[in-house]
Parts: C-alpha cells; structure tokens; sequence
C-alpha cells in the first residue's frame, strides 16, 4: 500500500538504512559492557573496546634478564636473551623500543643504543636483546619499554574471578544467588492472590465492585517511595525486621496492583458462555477458577510473571531498605554493584563483568518470552 | 537456615497456604455457614453468594491496604510530625515542609524533576514513534524492534555501568575507552565540527521552534479567529496560556540556537561529561531514553497496526504526500495511546532514583527528588523531611492517579 506512490525502491533504501542506524544506536552500549568484560584491564584501559577487534599496537614494559645472570664477556658484563621469555609471554613483532619512559618509541628494532654509564643495549624485532655494561650489574635487569601489535584477545578469566573464585570477596556467586532467592518467591506469591481477586472483581456480583476496580487503578501509580518508612517501622514492630520475608512481602504488595489489573482485564475477555454453562452443569465457583479459569488466563498469567521477575531481579531500592542489614550478609547483585562503582570505579574488568553477570538472566528471560512480555505490556498499561 | 532453602520453604508455605486458604473458606462457607440444603437452602446460597467474593479477595486487599493504601496515609502523618528525643513523635505542623523549602538541595531536585519530566517522556515517546514507524514498514522490522526493546529488560544499575562507561574519562594524551570522549575527541574545530556540532544543532533547534511555534498558532487561531462563536472564557484563556508557553519556548530555542553558534568549545579536551553542571542532567536523562523507547515502540507500534487501512488509503488517493498521511491522518489516530505512553513514563521518571544513585548519587547538581528523598530518610535519618519530600512526590503523581481513575470508569461503562 505504501508503494503506491511508486517511490518505493529509494522509500525502502532510506527506511532501512535508518533503522540500522536506530538499532546500532540502541546496541551499541550494551555490546560495549559485553565486550569488555571479555578483555584483560589493561586491554580494557589501554583502548577502547571498539577497537578491541582488530590489533593494536601497545606499549609493553619488559625487563631483561636480572644482573647475578651477567657473564664476562671480553671484559664486559653482559645478559642476552629475549625479551618475550623472560616474562613468560609469547614472542610479538616489536616495531620500536626504548629505554626510559619519557621516550617509549625512541629506537627502531635492531639498533644498538648507548645509554650512558658505558651501558649498551641492542634488540631486535623479535626480542632478542643483547645488554652490556663495564661495571658490574645488580639486582633487577634492566626496563626496556616496546612497542609491539598485539593480535586481538578475549579472556574469560573476568568471569572466572568474579563468579567461580570463592576467595574473592567482591564476587557476585553470592549476591547471584541472593537475587534469585528474592526474586522467586516475590514472583511467585502474588499470582496466586491476584488471580483470586481478580476473579472476583472480574466474575462475581458485589456492592462495591467497581469502586474497588477504580481503586486499584488509582493504586497502579502510588510510588512506592511512600511506603518504605511507614513499611520499615511496621517489620521492626512485628518483628521481622530487615530480612528476605520482609522483602518477599513488599514485593508482594508492590506488585499486587498490576497483577490484579492484567489478570481482570484479561479474565473478562473470556467467553461467558463457558463460565454459565459450568455454573448450570453446577460447579462452584471455586472449581470454575481452578479448572476453568485459571488454565485459560496462562498468557495473562506468564505475562505479569515476567514483568514482576524482571522487576524484583532488577530492583535495587527496595533490597536495600528491606533486605540488606549491615553485615551484607544478603547482599543482591545491584547492590553489589553499587558498591563496586564506589570501590572499582575505574576497574572496568571487575565492573562490566558483575553488570554483565546481572544483565544476564534478564536478557534471557525477555528473549525466550518477549511475546508474553509484550502482551503484558498492552494489557497493563491503563488506556 | 540456607536462605535457599528458606525461599522454597516460603514458596511452600505461601502458595499452599493461599490454597489452603481458598479451598477451606469456600469449603466452611459451603458446608458449615450456609449450607444449601435444608429449610433455608435457597436464603443460605445467596448469602454464601454474597460472601464469597469478599473470601476471593481478602489477601489481596489486606496486602493492597498494608503495603500501599496505608504508607500513604501514614506518610502524611508522618511529614506532619517530628521525632523527640528519647522515642516517641511531636505534631509539628507544616514545619517539615518549612524546613524542605528552605534547603536548596530540594529546589535543585525539584527543578531537575521537571526538567526530566519534559525532556525524558517527549524524548522517549519521539523515539519510540520513529522506530515503530520505521520497523513497521520492513522485512526485519521485528527483529530490530526486540533489538530497541532490549534495554527494558535491562536493571537501571546495570544501565548506569553501561553509560559510566561511555561517559569515561581518560587524562589528555592517552587512549580514551569512553566512546563519548573519543567522539569528541575527534572534533578539532574545522569543518566537520562546525557542520555537526553547529550546523545540525542549529537545524534541529529550529525545527523544534518551528514545531513550537506552529502548535502555537494552532492553539491561539480558533481564540482571534472567529470572535463569533468563542466557546467560553475558560476554554479561551487555557489556549493563550498554552500559546504563551509555547511562544516561551520559542525564544528559549531561538536563544539557544544563536548561542549553539558563538559556543566557545573546549576542543582537543577530553570532558568529564557528568560533572558538567545542568548538561549532566541530560546524559543522566539519556539513560532512561534509551531504556524507556522500547516500551513506547511497542505500544505505538500496536496502535499504528490498529489504525483502519481505508483512511489511509483514501488519504493516498486524494492525494497526501507522506507527511500529511502521517501527521493528520495517523497521528490524531493514537492520540490516546500516546497519551497513555506519556503518562506511563512519566510516572517512572517521577519515581527515578537508581539512575541518578548510581552515577552521580546528586553530585555535581543531578538532585532529582526521589534521591533527595532518599537521603533525607536514610542518610541524615530526618523521617519527617523525607516523608515531606515523599509526599511532594506523590502531589506530583496525583493528577495521573485521577485521570487514570477516570478514564478506566468510563471505560468500564
């Protein structure tokens, strides 16, 4: 239909090309943080992740060999070698080198350099390094700054340390494992009592009814700010205090409004004919919602799941004001990372690694189930 | 106990006892309290009839009042008091919200809140009508619609690391890792930089203004045109406010435009981009865009497949060009789902706080007021500033809370 102006071959071009460049715009972040926690820190701060695909040239320090390794030789000490070796990396293509840090590039691979105090030092290309003074050496060898391509590299050691080391206390295995025991049962407990009301408020006669329907739409957009001191004070009363059951039941009550919102609004749409004719057939209304009705709503039902577990797996204030006392002892990934971009702020490897560790199971859950998640979407928001 | 095991147990006991709960008052209300058999059978199913939907929705009415009916109020209460020395709470009046509007660190959030609530839901809906006008019209649409709609999935905290990163700052001289700053770095003050960083700005300002403008001789013709059949003083004076309002930001844009041009830029300068008063606000802001779009893509990309082809068609057959097929035959179409959109992320921004806690946690004037909220409560442990402050929040929801409530009874009629 659109074609019909006849323009439609430079019409297609120009939308396609716009919507390329939309979408690399809304990538493009993401794939940074991807990327860069496969890299080494010092890859990650030597260049910037964009240019991690292809070879760069980078700035080495490397030593030679250390002085009690010197030999005689025609009256000079000398220690040869290569480069490479000493340090225990693989041998690279040097394409210059020097000798003090305020000139890293100053000699071509090959030369031979005179660097005072009757020290010379020659390298080559490959590493191979020759170094002579007259006085005798001690003690460390000498540094030589090289400049080198180095090919593209990723690692998967970032992962390593941050989820599988149990030495390192800034892990996220823990806090992982926190978020998840959080995010289950906030997700799970308040389908079931949503899809109760909102069976009621969807099937059954009552004065009041939609003064009710009215309220819990009104109820949608209290922010939940309002509620953490009132909250706060009412588990120190009855006990339970800064814990995952008080955590458990603010989500609960948090997320009730929107669930029994989607669940009405879909639970009306079914046909009546099947609830009447179970009512003549003379279940009650207990058996209609469990064998009838509550099978039939699952998209409405996977739907609000969805939004509720990204919701409590990504939330961050109300952990910290419910959940997490001062021993952080049950710490959640947000939090966690908080903490990191106070600590790490400039450790991208350990930061994009714990992001991207939390990004995760999001990315996988809105993937596999975005056709729920988009439903949901066009169901809850109030029209 | 493990705090795994706990969650299951909880699970348990929760889903069973919520069964348990359902199974057995249906039960004792069916088989004890009314039974529907003997002299008054037909007296005792209406009664159980009467009773049962208040048995289907107590949980969820306890748990709505306790955990979101009942903050409210306390909140207020709250805002109201002070806390004595040695437990216990004084009524103090109106002196909470005395002591807020003195401080300026609150005038700082407040004014950054609106700024947001402009820039943040226009932005966000824009963008979310262009990509879904877009996709909509291509072979790959949905794929590159689910690649947009991504961020949605994505937490505010792991968004600001994503964007802390792109805002990095490297000293002079070295590699910078931060996308932004290498940009910038590219700019050295000849023509390229004068065509983007000038030239488009400029372009794109006067758009604006000239949107502006024209939404303000739209608003201002009916009032000076026909005197004849003015629809009420009320109805006219709201027209010259809004043309008034838009006729300001004309001249704020036109201002700017001018001053895009006589900008001294620090070119060659890596800028540490969060620290810049005012225009941190706006990478700030660019987060919540760029996660916020996907959501307006999806439901203006629902509402665009439900407008009737026959308008559109007739439109092409008289003739419009694609702009006006848009403009005045799609838009006024899903007027009421951006309507919807617009007010969905405006509450969300009104409810911002892990962004701004992340990245600036305030500094360098990024207040917004759920932060300052934050603060209060939590850091200077001042309850009844921060419940102030919390009640400021939800004046400002209100008006939504109401339109909202309107809107789904008159849908429900």
């Amino acid at each position: 239909m659109d074609n019909i102006a006849g323009k439609k071959s430079a019409l297609t071009w120009a939308v396609n090309i716009a919507v390329v460049a939309l979408v690399a715009l809304w990538v493009f972040p993401t794939l940074g943080l991807l990327i860069s926690s496969f890299r080494t820190g010092d890859q990650i701060a030597s260049s910037g992740w964009w240019k991690s695909m292809l070879p760069t040239e980078q700035n080495l320090t490397l030593r030679t060999a250390g002085g009690d390794e010197a030999e005689l030789v025609d009256g000079l000490y000398t220690v040869s070698g290569n480069l490479f070796a000493v340090e225990g990396i693989d041998p690279l293509d040097i394409s210059a080198f020097g000798t003090s840090s305020r000139a890293v590039g100053a000699y071509e691979p090959g030369e031979t350099v005179d660097m005072g105090d009757g020290e010379i030092i020659a390298v080559e290309a490959n590493g191979d390094y020759v170094f002579t003074s007259v006085e005798e050496m001690s003690g460390r060898g000498q540094r030589v700054f090289v400049t080198a391509e180095v090919a593209p590299e990723f690692t998967l050691e970032n992962y390593n340390n941050m989820l599988f080391d149990p030495n390192n206390i800034e892990g996220m295995s823990k806090a992982f494992f926190n978020t998840l025991t959080v995010s289950i049962p906030a997700t799970i407990i308040p389908i079931l009592v949503a899809a109760f009301a909102a069976y009621a408020l969807a099937w059954m006669d009552f004065p009041g009814r939609a003064l009710l329907i009215a309220a819990i739409v009104g109820l949608l957009v209290v922010p939940l700010q309002l509620a953490l001191i009132p909250l706060l004070k009412f588990h120190n009363e009855i006990g339970i205090g800064k814990g995952y059951l008080g955590v458990w039941m603010a989500h609960t009550g948090f997320g009730l409004p929107l669930a029994i919102y989607i669940l009405r609004n879909y639970m009306v749409g079914l046909p009546r004919d099947i609830i009447e004719n179970a009512k003549v057939d003379g279940a009650t209304d207990f058996q209609i919602f469990t064998k009838i009705i509550l099978p039939l709503s699952f998209p409405a039902l996977a739907s609000f799941a969805i939004f509720q577990f990204l919701w409590t797996w990504n939330d961050l204030l109300v952990a910290i004001v419910f959940l997490i006392d001062s021993s952080g002892e049950t710490t959640v990934m947000t939090k966690q990372i908080i903490e990191l971009l106070g600590t790490r702020g400039g450790n991208w490897e350990i930061l994009a690694t714990a992001a991207f560790v939390s990004i995760a199971v999001p990315l996988v859950v809105f993937f596999a189930m975005q056709k729920y998640l988009v439903r949901g979407l066009l169901a809850g928001s109030v029209k | 106990m493990n705090p795994a095991l706990q969650g299951l147990l909880t699970i348990v006991i929760g889903v069973g006892g919520c069964v348990a709960y359902f199974y057995f008052s249906n039960l004792f209300v069916d088989k004890v309290l009314f039974p529907p058999r003997g002299p008054n059978a037909g007296r005792n199913i209406n009664r159980a009839n009467m009773v049962r939907p208040w048995l289907f929705l107590l949980p969820a009415l306890l748990a709505l009042g306790l955990y979101l009916a009942y903050p409210v109020v306390e909140t207020l209460r709250l805002s109201l008091t002070e806390r004595v020395r040695g437990g216990g709470y004084e009524f103090v009046g109106l002196d909470n919200y005395r002591q807020m509007l003195s401080e300026p660190k609150f005038w700082e959030g407040f004014n950054n809140n609106l700024l947001w609530l402009i820039v943040v839901p226009a932005a966000s809906t824009a963008f979310g009508l262009l990509a879904a006008q877009l996709t909509d019209r291509i072979k790959w649409g949905s794929f590159a619609k689910s690649l947009i709609f991504m961020p949605m999935a994505i937490s505010f905290v792991g968004a600001a690391v994503i964007f802390k990163l792109i805002y990095d700052t490297r000293p002079a001289g070295q590699d910078q890792i931060g996308v932004l700053n290498a940009v910038w770095l590219g700019f050295d003050g000849g023509v390229g930089s004068f065509i983007w960083l000038r030239l488009v700005p400029a372009i794109l300002l006067l758009a604006l203004a000239a949107g502006a403008g024209a939404l303000a001789w739209s608003l201002i013709k009916p009032v000076i045109g026909r005197e004849g059949r003015n629809p009420g003083a009320i109805f006219a004076a709201l027209r010259l406010l809004g043309a008034a309002l838009m006729a300001g930001a004309v001249f704020l844009m036109l201002r700017q435009t001018l001053s895009v041009f006589t900008a001294d830029f620090p070119y060659g300068q890596p800028q540490t981009w969060l620290t810049i008063p005012f225009w941190n606000n706006f990478f700030l802001m660019i987060v919540l865009i760029w996660i916020q779009t996907g959501f307006a893509m999806v439901l203006l990309s629902a509402a665009l497949r439900g407008i009737p082809e026959e308008t559109v068609e007739a439109a092409i057959v008289d003739g419009a060009n694609p702009f006006q097929i848009f403009f005045k035959i799609k838009m006024p179409q899903i007027v009421g789902t951006i309507v919807v959109v617009w007010t969905t992320i405006t509450i969300i921004v009104l409810k911002v706080f892990d962004i701004v806690f992340a990245m600036t946690n305030g500094q360098w004037e990024t207040q917004v007021l759920a932060n300052y909220m934050y603060d209060k409560l939590f850091r200077a442990n001042d309850w009844g500033v921060g419940s102030a402050g919390a009640m400021v929040i939800m004046l400002m929801v209100t008006p939504i809370l109401v339109w909202n409530v309107y809107n789904a009874r008159k849908e429900m009629r």
